[in-house]
């Protein structure tokens, strides 16, 4: 059941892998075959247990986990009956690991051409061959130019140099087998095509089996010939890319692909509520049952078979696929009731107006000539990668960073630089929400606690008796009330971003900064956020301000975007405009290079 | 294929603004000569510019009062603070440190050759101890979890917590005493004559050095394990074990060295620590060194000797501080090559 | 997604909004574990020891009572010492005290120095701990020696000489959590709606120092035990003839061959005592940071009782 001509050079049947003290199982059941010259896209979010699935395809378990059934064979081969040295002769040879972060796992203390080098001769080359093949290698991925490299130590590269220098180790020894663990996160777009192109190109040249493990559909859909989806340890859809994203059969899939931001249509995401289940803590049944929109008495009972779904090659875990009740299609976007990033009325006095604002950190210049206005009950976006100088921006307006020149007035009134001097209505005003849940709320608070204190701190002096105010504030940011009592180490990613907006809506803000909210978060997390900062923008008639590197996103909350690069703006209008006709030369690169779902998949089922 | 959009790394070597390790040698040694002089007040202050009389302290309260005076005239008490500090100053600066209160002695004559005595035993305990502690905790950081692991950093905990001087006493009642009469509780050395250099009397230097060496071992030990342990579990490790090198490869080459540069730190400080370590062992096996012969001197209240010996040990800290964060630095590429 | 329908039952207001006594939790939870309980255990024999010792004894400890030197029989279990006094236990309570006043007063100042240093930031910032590395250039031994050189050995002078040489380190540590506790974004998110400063830092940044706090706290503990001990040892502590454990072991020495007990009692009470409070802080930063980070942390910090500072 691949794309790919031949028996399939990996075969994993039945794996299960399980932590070694509490038997708890990470991944269960799973089956999936990878031919020669075939890229399989691994699809989950945290928790799905993809991560260890791709380093169990390499025969490696990490510290306290152990594969308990199954088996994992390379042309044949299977790597759980190998001896340790048998093992470790196919490892970095036959089979290959290209790693998420490169910086933190390229050796600190090894200069890169000595790393390249090493991983030949260890695998049988002489130094001479392996000179010669490291030359070679780094020439495919476009390092080949400068010579210095190979007495450099990994820090004094870029990022995507460094992820560069990880594909050329992996390809060094002409591997049978290559497996990539999200390989661009944290590169920038640009960067991020870039690395894309070259594994892409790679792969179909040296005929690889490659495994392609992310939690970005998009990029999957774009670089991978079948895909399979992973939720709760267990494969749940698999296929051909075009099938799977298409038409998926999966109520899993289909809820990934609703929250799917995209440049080119404007919609609603829709979110999944709920967090996967831990290891350890998966419901009896069908794991997705507890967050499933479909779910039948049927789905809890016992956990469904990988059964066909009708098209060639896609099987589904569904009960409702079994019983051929599936929808598969027109799933992809709902209706959109009304473009969204239509403006609203202006000629009324802008919440917020920059002109001419230029920042810096000492003596060096980050921002100049910031030209920006929020109309009331609109939302602007602020697109840029990371060095932009976005966040810059919206420290300043909050008051966080207090070296800038310029002009800004809030609610017509001209604004002073930092917290001090800002009078009490101003401050309550303006409101933030940072872009780490993970450490912007207190550890030593309860959500009650840190939703009350900014209420207290604008109460002017009355001491506030009840909690009404704190309850209606995560009422609307769709929390359950039971929250109030538990600490922030008890809630999910998604529900600290909650918390952290319910705070900031406590104290009826005027003007929101989102700084790059979502971009800590699982897609159909960041799908839900987004959506509420959306509505809660349309109901309270707020003034946005939504900071991004993910163009995507925008068309999905925004009305105006800003594009920022080094510290200037290269382009600003209505969202449609500018992401439909770009006039920049940046924004046009950067539309470019973000990854698509191709028109293969995007043609069917959406309705604009 | 687009254009990176990082800079091109610099060339290997270059050095576009001043090396680090240049950069941080000139600031800290500068540093360092400033809190040197701060410190020389200090120890100046608190033995010659006192509340009450500092004459009256050395000769004792039954003294005479012609007898007081002659010593504050001796000492210069009766000047300004400010000169009194400057002719203090000026004469260690020139070598002129003064003759002993105690015995007329030249200070230079009884504590030269203390200083030498003193560095074998700094030196010998440091390098033994860095290199039983490195080698352990290595050792435990690869069987970690068992038994041997467990034993040594309970062992490690245990000894650590110790006072030096106890250390020593037990080492005397083991080897010495009460168990074993193997070696010497109490050294020979004379320090006058200054005859017998500690390698010619080799058996006197054994314990002293064995109590510092097991004082300052457990530290070295922990940090070697923990970082060790540290190294082996970090993302590099798991890349270099997914590429097939061996276990010693990357033991060596991936563990190791990222392993030893918080140790060396550790290392530099424990060599920082000896000095201050020495008071109490040489006391305990009254092993003619500085330690010893500060301990006498403010027995005997010998202003000149206190304050040489101090303003040595003080030196030798600040030395030794600014020296460990140079080799630190170097043995971190991440900081001795900037990007 | 909407929220579920309103339920009118609601949370009980009275719920507490702050995780208080934090530190009490932490102790409770170090002292369950088998190293904190071996640890605590150890330290409380000694203490009680300590504490009971003077009242047990049936005769004057001071006394002479019998030929110098004899090894240990019915009536004097420890035998006597080179005076021809019994040998009891006494002599522990003023040790420990001297080392607690000399722990606080490290901690008070060093934490104030540290934490004001982080606040300050600027060229106060570098005023402060550059003044305080000053101290950190003597050993901590030394300093107290200078100090009681000319002016005796005092027993207040003991305690602020001791306490003192203990700042730069509990101000370096604590000044380095407190900046990073200032840079999270949760105290950014209390700042910007414009709270007063003093309130941000018992709020927000001081809570969240407990750790270190009790870390330092434990391990200075620890080292004042040892320096005061080895200052009275050789003979600049606590003075005679008020009965001390560190003058015993070095006024006994001689008598080593016919009464090892003179000098092996005291000496073994002090290493139980140093080694039960190591243990024991190191539970708690087991229990506060977690195994692994707290077997580097400790290793840095202990190193020496010195964390030196490299610039970038």
């Amino acid at each position: 059941m691949t794309s790919g001509t031949g028996p399939p050079r990996l075969v994993v049947e039945g794996l299960t892998v399980r932590a070694m003290g509490s038997g708890a199982a990470i991944i269960e059941d799973v089956s999936v075959e990878v031919a020669a010259g075939e890229v399989l896209g691994v699809v989950g979010e945290s928790g799905s247990g993809k991560t260890t699935l791709g380093l169990a395809m390499v025969g490696h378990a990490r510290r306290g986990l152990e594969i308990a059934s199954g088996s994992v064979r390379l042309d044949g081969t299977g790597l759980s009956s190998l001896p340790a040295d048998e093992l470790r002769r196919l490892r970095g040879a036959a089979m290959t690991y290209i790693p998420q972060d490169p910086s933190s796992a390229l050796n600190p203390a090894l200069r890169v051409g000595g790393m390249l080098k090493e991983v030949l001769t260890a695998h049988g080359r002489t130094d001479a061959e392996a000179a010669a093949r490291v030359q070679e290698v780094l020439a495919e991925v476009g390092l080949g130019s400068r010579p210095e490299i190979l007495s450099v130590y990994p820090h004094q590269l870029s990022g995507g140099q460094q992820q560069r220098v990880a594909i050329a180790m992996a390809f060094a020894c002409r591997p049978r087998l290559i497996v990539l663990d999200e390989p661009t996160t944290g590169l920038d777009v640009t960067t991020q095509r870039m690395v894309l192109e070259t594994v892409a190109r790679m792969c179909a040249s040296y005929g690889v089996a490659a495994v392609y493990v992310s939690h970005d559909v998009v990029v999957v859909g774009e670089l991978s010939n079948r895909v399979a989806v992973v939720y709760s340890g267990r494969v749940v859809e698999t296929g051909a890319t075009a099938d799977v994203f298409g038409a998926p059969a999966h109520p899993y899939t289909q809820g990934l692909l609703r929250a799917v931001p995209s440049p080119e249509r404007s919609g609603r995401l829709v979110g999944m509520e709920g967090v996967p289940p831990r290891p350890g803590q998966r419901p009896p049944g069908c794991g997705f049952a507890p967050r499933c929109p479909l779910v039948i008495e049927r789905c809890t009972v016992a956990m469904p078979e990988l059964v066909p779904t009708g098209r060639a090659g896609q099987l589904a875990r569904c009960v409702l696929v079994e019983t051929g009740q599936a929808h598969t299609e027109g799933t992809l976007a709902p209706a959109v009731d009304k473009d969204l990033t239509k403006a609203a009325a202006p000629a009324t006095t802008p919440v917020l107006q920059v002109t001419g604002l230029g920042a810096s950190y000492g003596s060096n210049q980050v921002l100049s000539g910031i030209d920006l206005t929020v109309p009331p009950n609109s939302c602007v976006a602020i697109v840029g990668e990371s060095g932009s100088g976005k966040t810059t921006l919206a420290r300043c307006i909050a008051g966080l960073h207090m070296n800038w020149t310029g002009d800004v007035r809030y609610a017509g009134q001209p604004l002073p630089p930092g917290i001090r001097r800002r009078p009490k209505e101003v401050l309550r005003g303006i409101q933030y929400v940072f872009q780490n849940p993970y450490a912007s709320l207190n550890p030593r608070r309860t959500v009650g606690g840190l939703v009350a204190q900014p209420i207290q701190t604008f109460a002017e002096g009355r001491r506030v008796r009840d909690d009404s105010e704190i309850l209606d504030a995560l009422r609307a940011a769709a929390l359950s009330v039971e929250v109030v009592n538990r600490y922030p180490d008890q809630l999910s990613g998604g529900e600290r971003q909650r918390v952290a907006i319910a705070r900031t809506l406590a104290v009826s803000p005027r003007l929101l900064i989102c700084d790059e909210v979502t971009s800590a978060l699982d897609v159909s997390v960041q799908a839900a956020v987004v959506e509420l900062l959306r509505r809660l923008q349309h109901q309270r008639g707020l003034a946005m301000i939504f900071i991004t590197h993910n163009i995507a996103l925008i068309r999905s909350i925004a009305q105006q975007v800003l594009v920022m690069h080094n510290g200037q703006i290269v382009e600003s209008g209505a969202v449609a405009d500018v992401l439909d006709h770009p006039r920049a030369e940046y924004t046009r690169q950067l539309l470019d290079d973000v990854p698509k779902f191709s028109a293969a998949m995007t043609s069917s089922g959406d309705a604009q | 294929m687009t254009a990176d959009v990082a800079p091109a790394p610099p060339v290997a070597g270059a050095k576009q603004r001043a090396h680090p390790v240049a950069r941080l040698i000139w600031t800290r040694t500068a540093l360092g000569l400033v809190t040197l002089f701060i410190v020389s007040i200090l120890i100046f202050a608190a033995t010659q510019l006192l509340p009450g009389n500092a004459a009256t302290a050395v000769l004792g309260h039954n003294a005479s009062a012609s007898a007081v005076r002659t010593l504050q005239l001796r000492l210069g008490l009766n000047k300004p603070p400010a000169t009194q500090y400057w002719d203090w100053l000026s004469g260690v600066l020139s070598g002129r440190l003064g003759t002993s209160l105690a015995n007329g002695q030249s200070v230079w004559g009884l504590v030269g050759p203390r200083l030498l005595n003193s560095f074998v035993l700094v030196v010998l305990a440091g390098f033994i101890g860095a290199f039983i502690g490195v080698g352990l905790g290595l050792f435990a950081a690869i069987r970690r979890d068992k038994p041997v692991d467990h034993a040594l950093s309970v062992g490690a905990l245990a000894v650590t917590s110790l006072p030096e001087f106890v250390v020593a006493i037990f080492l005397v009642i083991i080897f010495s005493t009460v168990l074993l009469h193997v070696l010497p509780g109490v050294s020979p050395l004379e320090s006058n004559s200054g005859a017998l250099k500690p390698w010619q009397a080799p058996k006197e230097l054994v314990l002293p050095v064995a109590a510092l060496v097991v004082v300052i071992v457990p530290y070295i030990f922990r940090m070697m394990r923990a970082a060790t342990i540290e190294a082996m579990e970090s993302e590099y490790v798991e890349m270099a074990q997914l590429n097939g090198l061996s276990r010693v490869r990357v033991l060596l080459r991936y563990a190791f060295p990222n392993a030893i540069a918080p140790t060396i730190q550790v290392i530099g400080l424990n060599f920082l620590y000896l000095a201050g370590g020495i008071v109490l062992v040489e006391f305990v096996f009254d092993y003619p060194g500085i330690g010893q012969g500060l301990v006498n001197a403010v027995a005997d209240r010998d202003i000149p000797q206190i304050q040489f010996i101090v303003l040595v040990l003080t030196a030798f800290y600040i030395f030794m501080n600014i020296l460990t964060d140079v080799v630190t630095l170097m043995a971190t590429p991440r900081r001795r090559v900037p990007r | 997604m909407t929220a579920p329908a309103p339920a009118p039952a609601v949370p009980a207001p009275a719920a507490p909004r702050i995780r208080r006594r934090e530190w009490l939790h932490i102790l409770t939870r170090a002292a369950r574990t088998p190293r904190g309980m071996v640890g605590l255990g150890l330290a409380l024999v000694v203490v009680l020891i300590a504490v009971i010792g003077p009242f047990v004894v049936s005769y004057p400890p001071l006394a002479f009572v019998t030929v110098p030197g004899s090894p240990p029989s019915a009536k004097f279990p420890l035998g006597s010492d080179i005076l021809g006094r019994a040998v009891v236990l006494d002599g522990g309570w003023q040790l420990l005290l001297m080392a607690t006043g000399a722990m606080i007063i490290g901690v008070v100042l060093g934490t104030a120095a540290g934490i004001a240093a982080a606040q300050l930031r600027g060229w106060r910032d570098g005023l402060i701990m550059r003044t305080v590395d000053v101290i950190l250039a003597f050993p901590q031994l030394v300093f107290a020696l200078l100090l009681v050189s000319i002016l005796g050995p005092a027993r207040w002078l003991l305690v602020l000489a001791v306490g003192i040489s203990h700042v730069p380190q509990v101000a370096r540590v604590m000044r380095a959590a407190a900046l990073d506790v200032s840079e999270r974004d949760f105290v950014k998110a209390v700042e910007i709606t414009g709270v007063r400063q003093s309130k941000v830092m018992s709020g927000e940044i001081l809570p969240n120092l407990i750790t270190p706090l009790m870390v330092e706290t434990g391990l200075r503990l620890t080292y004042s035990i040892v320096i005061i001990t080895g200052l009275s040892f050789i003979g600049f502590g606590l003075q005679p003839p008020a009965p001390n454990w560190g003058y015993m072991i070095n006024e006994n020495r001689i008598i080593l061959t016919s009464n090892p007990w003179a000098v092996v009692a005291p000496a073994i009470l002090i290493a139980i005592l140093t080694v039960g409070l190591n243990l024991f802080t190191d539970a708690i930063a087991r229990v506060a940071l977690g195994i692994e980070r707290a077997e580097k942390i400790i290793a840095e910090a202990a190193g020496t009782g010195i964390v030196s500072e490299i610039p970038a």
